[in-house]
C-alpha cells in the first residue's frame, strides 16, 4: 500500500500540499483529479522522490521514502512523468530495457530479456522496438514510456498524465491498458489525469485535491455528484448516468 | 533577460519621458563628477589647482596623460556599449555583441595583418585594415549565424565562442610565426595606461558613429522587430541592418586598435539598460552610451587604485566585475520568474 | 524531427561517408578507431626522424605518451561531463575548467610564493594543486548544476562567462606578484612540451588511469542518467552521487591533461562529439572508448601536424582550435538539434 500522513509542501509563501493524509488502494485504478495547481503533480513529485516534503511522510508498503534506498523503492513503485523530453537517441527497446536498471544494475539478464519483450507485446510496440524513440508518433511515445514503467515489474505504478498528447482513440486504448494492468497483471496503478470523465469510466477509486487538501475520495459513483464536482471545480456541473457510468458535462 | 521590462505599462508615455530625461539628467551629473574627481588618481598626485600652474610635473601630468585619458575613457565606453546595443537590436538577439560576435578578435587579425605588412605602419594604416577584417569577421558571423538550423537562443554565444576561436587561430597562427605573440596579448586586454597626448586621437572616430546612431535610433528599433514589421513600416531594412552593423564593426575596431578589447562591455552594459529602460533605442541609446562610459571609468579607477603604484589593465578589471555582474543577474532574474 | 529534416537536402561527400560509417557495426567501427590511433602513434615515433636517433626516440616516447594520456582523459571526461549536463555543447573546456586550473596555480605562487613551490617536487605539486583544484572545481559547479540544472540555456551562458572570468582572474593575480614570481607562474604554467618532466608524465599518466578507473563502474548508471534527471531518480538512481562522482572525475581528468599541455579549450567538444556522431548509442562504455581513441588520433595527429608538417611554426592548441571551430560550425549548421 502507498500511503502518506500528514504531507505538507509550500514553495515561498504559497502552499501547495496541506496535511495530505492519504492511502492508495491494492489491486486498483485510482485517478487523482482537481484543478490546475491543486498539488496534484506535487503530491506525485512526492511520492516519486522527486521532491523532498516540507513535512509528513510517505510509504510504499513498509519502506519510508525519505530513508529507504532508491534502487529498493524502484523495484516496487514505477514512475512515468509527463516530461518524456529526451536529449539522446534512444530506440523504443532500449529505453524499455532501461526499466530493468533497479534490478540488474544495466546488466540485462535472459529473464530481463523476457519481462523486456512481454512489457513492449503487452503496449502492442513489439514491431517498433528497434525504431527511434524521435520517429514515433505522440501515442506511440506515450506507450514506449508506459511499457517502460510496466518493465519496472513493480506492484505500483504511478502516471503523471498519461493521456498528454494523445487523440480520442489513443487516449482509450491507454486507460484500456492500465485496465489490463490492474485486472490481468493485479498491479496498483494510480494516475493523475484532467479528463473526469475518463477517469469515471475507468478508474475504482477516485480522490479530489484542491487548494493541496484531499476534498473527497470514494468510488466515483460517489464522487461524480453534481454538487461535489462544483464544489473541486467552481463550475456547475451536470451529471448524466449513462450504462451505469457517471458522466460530467460541463461544455456550455 | 529576454523579456524587456512590462510593469511600466500603464505610465502614460509624457510620464516616461519626463522621467527618462530626469535619469539622463542625473546620471549624466554623476558621470561627470566620477570624471572629474578621476583626474586626481594616479601615481603623481595632482591637486585641482594644478590646472592653473603651467610648467609644473603636475600640470603635464594632467594635461599629457591624465586629460586624455579620460577622455579615452569616455568615448571607448560609450562607443562599445553603443556598438553592443545596435548590434543585439539588429540581430534581434540579446547575446550578439562586438566580443561575442568574432568582431574583437577580427580587429586583432587586422592589427595583426597590418603589423606584417607594413612593419613601419602608423596607427592610421592599422585602423584601416583593423576596420576591415572586423567588418569582414562581422559580417561572415551574422551570414553564418542565418545559416544555422537550429533555432535556440543558446547556439548564438556559442557561435560566436567558436567563431571568435577560429578567427583567434588564424592570428596566433600568424603571430606566432612573425613573433607578434606578446603585442596580440596587448590588444586582447584593452588598457588606458597607453593613453597619451597624441596618441589616443583617432578615438574621437568614433563620435561619428555615435551621431549616425543617434540619427538612426528610431530606425534600429523597428528593425529590432523584425524585417516584416520594418517593410511594412517602409523601412529599407537590409540598409539600416547593414549600416548598425557597419558602426558596430567600426567603433569597435577602432577602439581594439587604441586602446584594446574591454570585455563584456558590449554585452551586459546595454543589458542590464534594456532591462531596467527598454528597447526603444531613441531613448536608451544615450543611457547605454552614459552607463558604458561609466563602466569603463569605474574599472580603470580601480585598476589604478588595486596596487598602487602599479597599473592592472582595464580589460582585466573589467573581466571580472563583469562576469560578476553578469552571473549575478542572470542568477537573480533566474529566481524571481521560479 | 532531425531525419525529416536531413533527406530533401543533397548530401555532401562528408555526410555520405558518415552514414556509410553508421552502416557498419559499432565493435567495428571502434576496432577501425583503434587501428588508426596506433596508426598515428607509430608514424609520430617513427616518422621523419632527423638528428640523433637515441635521443629523438625517448623524447617522440614521452611525448606521445602525454598526448595519448591527454587525448584519452579529455575524451572520457567530456563524454561524462556532457551526460550530467544533458547537452553536447557544454564541455569542460567552454565551462571554464582548464582556465581555472591556472588560476588555481596563479593563486597558489600568490599565498605561498614561488620560493616553496620551486624546492617542491614537481609530483607532490601537481597533486597539491590538482587536488585543490578538485575540491573547489567541485563545490563551484555541484553549486551552479544544482541550481541551474533544469535551464541548459543559463548554464551555457555561465560556463561561458565563467572561462573570460577566470581567464581575468588569473591575469589580474599574476598582477599581483613580484616580477620573480611572475616568472615563475609562467614556467609552471606554460609547461614546456619539448622536454617534458618525465616525473610530471608518470604521475600524470598515473592519475589519468586510475581516474578512468574510477570512471568505469560509472558508465552502467550513466546510461541511465541518459533518460532525464527525473527518470533515473524514479528508476532508483542515486543521481547526486552519480553526478558528484563524474564531476570529480572530470576535474581530475582535465587537471591532469591541463598539466601537461596546458588549456586546449575546444579539443574536448570536437573529440566528444565526433564520438557521439561516429558511434550513435546511449551505452557510455562505448562512447567513452570512442572518445578517448578520437582524443588519442587527434591530440597525436594535431601534434604531428604542427611540429613536423608545419615545422614547429605553429602550436597543437592553434590546430585543434582552428579545426575544431571549423567543425563545430559546420555542425550547428548541418544538425537540426543537437
Amino acid at each position: 500500500m502507498i500511503r502518506t500522513e500528514h504531507l505538507t509542501k509550500s514553495y515561498g509563501p504559497t502552499r501547495v500540499l496541506d496535511d495530505v493524509s492519504i492511502s492508495l488502494l491494492e489491486g486498483k485504478l485510482t485517478a487523482i483529479v482537481g484543478a490546475n495547481g491543486a498539488g496534484k503533480s506535487t503530491l506525485l513529485s512526492i511520492i516519486s522522490r522527486l521532491l523532498d516534503a516540507d513535512a509528513g511522510t510517505a510509504h510504499v508498503d513498509e519502506l519510508d521514502l525519505a530513508t529507504a534506498k532508491s534502487e529498493e523503492v524502484a523495484r516496487r513503485l514505477a514512475v512515468l512523468r509527463q516530461d518524456t523530453h529526451m536529449t539522446s537517441r534512444l530506440s523504443v527497446r532500449e529505453l524499455v530495457s532501461f526499466g530493468r536498471f533497479p534490478h540488474s544494475g544495466g546488466r540485462l539478464t535472459a529473464e530481463d530479456d523476457r519481462i523486456i519483450a512481454q512489457s513492449l507485446d503487452f503496449f502492442e510496440l513489439g514491431d517498433l522496438g528497434d525504431r527511434h524513440l524521435d520517429q514515433l508518433s505522440g501515442g506511440q511515445r506515450q506507450r514506449a514510456f508506459v511499457a517502460l514503467a510496466l518493465a519496472q515489474d513493480t506492484p505500483y505504478v504511478l502516471l503523471d498524465e498519461p493521456l498528454n498528447n494523445l487523440d480520442m482513440r489513443h487516449s482509450v486504448r491507454m486507460m484500456r491498458h492500465l485496465r489490463g494492468l490492474v485486472e490481468q497483471l493485479n498491479k496498483s496503478v494510480v494516475i493523475v489525469i484532467h479528463d473526469l470523465n475518463f477517469a469515471a469510466a475507468h478508474a475504482d477509486h477516485i480522490v479530489a485535491l484542491k487548494d493541496g487538501r484531499i476534498i473527497e475520495e470514494g468510488r466515483p459513483v460517489d464522487v461524480m455528484t453534481a454538487p461535489i464536482l462544483e464544489k473541486i471545480y467552481e463550475l456547475p456541473i451536470d451529471i448524466h448516468v449513462i450504462d451505469g457510468i457517471p458522466y460530467a458535462i460541463y461544455f456550455r | 533577460m529576454t523579456t524587456s521590462t512590462r510593469d511600466d505599462a500603464p505610465t502614460t508615455s509624457r510620464d516616461r519621458r519626463a522621467r527618462s530625461r530626469r535619469t539622463l539628467i542625473v546620471s549624466s551629473s554623476v558621470l561627470a563628477i566620477a570624471s572629474l574627481l578621476s583626474l586626481f588618481v594616479g601615481v603623481v598626485n595632482v591637486a585641482p589647482w594644478s590646472i592653473f600652474e603651467a610648467d609644473t610635473d603636475a600640470y603635464r601630468a594632467l594635461v599629457i596623460a591624465r586629460i586624455p585619458r579620460l577622455i579615452a575613457l569616455l568615448l571607448a565606453g560609450s562607443s562599445l556599449a553603443v556598438a553592443g546595443v545596435i548590434m543585439q537590436q539588429v540581430t534581434r538577439n540579446r547575446f550578439v555583441s562586438p566580443t561575442t560576435a568574432g568582431t574583437v578578435e577580427s580587429a586583432v587579425l587586422g592589427i595583426v595583418l597590418a603589423t606584417m605588412w607594413f612593419p613601419a605602419n602608423s596607427l592610421l594604416v592599422r585602423m584601416l585594415v583593423a576596420i576591415a577584417t572586423s567588418l569582414l569577421g562581422t559580417f561572415v558571423f551574422i551570414r553564418i549565424l542565418r545559416r544555422i538550423r537550429i533555432v535556440d537562443i543558446i547556439v548564438v554565444p556559442l557561435l560566436g565562442l567558436m567563431f571568435a576561436a577560429v578567427v583567434s587561430a588564424i592570428t596566433v597562427f600568424l603571430a606566432y610565426r612573425y613573433d607578434l605573440l606578446q603585442l596580440v596579448d596587448t590588444w586582447t586586454t584593452g588598457s588606458f595606461s597607453r593613453v597619451l597626448r597624441g596618441r589616443y586621437e583617432p578615438l574621437y572616430a568614433v563620435l561619428i558613429g555615435g551621431v549616425v546612431a543617434y540619427v538612426f535610433a528610431a530606425r534600429f528599433t523597428v528593425v529590432g522587430m523584425g524585417e516584416n514589421f520594418a517593410v511594412n513600416l517602409g523601412i529599407n531594412y537590409h540598409f539600416v541592418l547593414n549600416l548598425g552593423l557597419v558602426i558596430a564593426s567600426v567603433n569597435t575596431a577602432v577602439v581594439v586598435v587604441v586602446v584594446g578589447a574591454i570585455p563584456f562591455l558590449g554585452l551586459i552594459v546595454p543589458n542590464v539598460i534594456s532591462m531596467w529602460a527598454g528597447d526603444n533605442l531613441q531613448r536608451t541609446l544615450p543611457l547605454t552610451a552614459l552607463a558604458g562610459a561609466g563602466f569603463v571609468l569605474v574599472c580603470d579607477v580601480l585598476g589604478r587604485v588595486v596596487r598602487r603604484p602599479y597599473e592592472i589593465p582595464t580589460g582585466t578589471i573589467a573581466g571580472i566585475v563583469g562576469a560578476v555582474v553578469f552571473i549575478a543577474l542572470i542568477l537573480r532574474a533566474r529566481t524571481d520568474r521560479t | 524531427m532531425s531525419t525529416t529534416a536531413t533527406v530533401g537536402r543533397p548530401a555532401g561527400p562528408v555526410v555520405d561517408s558518415i552514414r556509410r560509417v553508421r552502416r557498419w557495426p559499432i565493435s567495428v567501427r571502434l576496432g577501425i578507431m583503434a587501428s588508426i590511433a596506433v596508426g598515428v602513434a607509430l608514424t609520430y615515433q617513427f616518422a621523419l626522424v632527423t638528428g640523433a636517433w637515441d635521443y629523438a626516440m625517448s623524447l617522440r616516447f614521452r611525448q606521445l605518451v602525454a598526448l595519448a594520456t591527454v587525448g584519452a582523459g579529455t575524451g572520457v571526461a567530456t563524454v561524462m561531463f556532457q551526460t550530467v549536463t544533458h547537452n553536447r555543447i557544454l564541455t569542460p573546456g567552454v565551462m571554464g575548467f582548464d582556465a581555472l586550473f591556472r588560476l588555481v596555480q596563479t593563486m597558489f605562487v600568490w599565498f605561498f610564493g614561488s620560493a616553496i613551490l620551486v624546492d617542491l617536487d614537481v609530483r607532490v605539486r601537481f597533486l597539491v594543486n590538482a587536488g585543490v583544484m578538485t575540491i573547489f572545481g567541485l563545490l563551484l559547479y555541484r553549486w551552479i548544476l544544482r541550481r541551474t540544472t533544469r535551464d541548459l540555456f543559463v548554464l551555457v551562458l555561465i560556463g561561458i562567462v565563467l572561462g573570460t572570468l577566470f581567464g581575468s582572474l588569473t591575469l589580474f593575480a599574476s598582477r599581483l606578484l613580484s616580477p620573480d614570481d611572475y616568472l615563475t607562474v609562467q614556467d609552471l604554467v606554460f609547461t614546456s612540451f619539448n622536454t617534458i618532466d618525465p616525473q610530471l608524465l608518470t604521475i600524470t599518466a598515473i592519475v589519468t588511469v586510475l581516474a578512468i578507473g574510477a570512471a568505469v563502474p560509472l558508465f552502467r548508471q550513466l546510461d541511465v542518467v541518459t533518460l532525464g534527471r527525473d527518470n533515473a531518480i524514479t528508476l532508483g538512481l542515486d543521481y547526486r552521487r552519480v553526478v558528484d562522482r563524474t564531476l570529480i572525475i572530470v576535474t581530475v581528468l582535465v587537471a591532469t591533461s591541463t598539466a601537461l599541455v596546458g588549456p586546449m579549450t575546444l579539443i574536448g567538444l570536437i573529440v566528444a562529439n565526433l564520438a557521439r556522431q561516429l558511434l550513435p548509442t546511449f551505452r557510455h562504455s562505448v562512447l567513452a572508448t570512442g572518445s578517448a581513441l578520437i582524443g588519442v588520433i587527434v591530440t597525436i595527429g594535431g601534434q604531428f601536424l604542427a611540429a613536423r608538417i608545419f615545422d614547429f611554426t605553429t602550436t597543437l592548441t592553434v590546430c585543434v582550435n582552428f579545426v575544431g571551430g571549423v567543425y563545430f560550425i559546420w555542425l550547428l549548421m548541418r544538425e537540426a538539434k543537437l
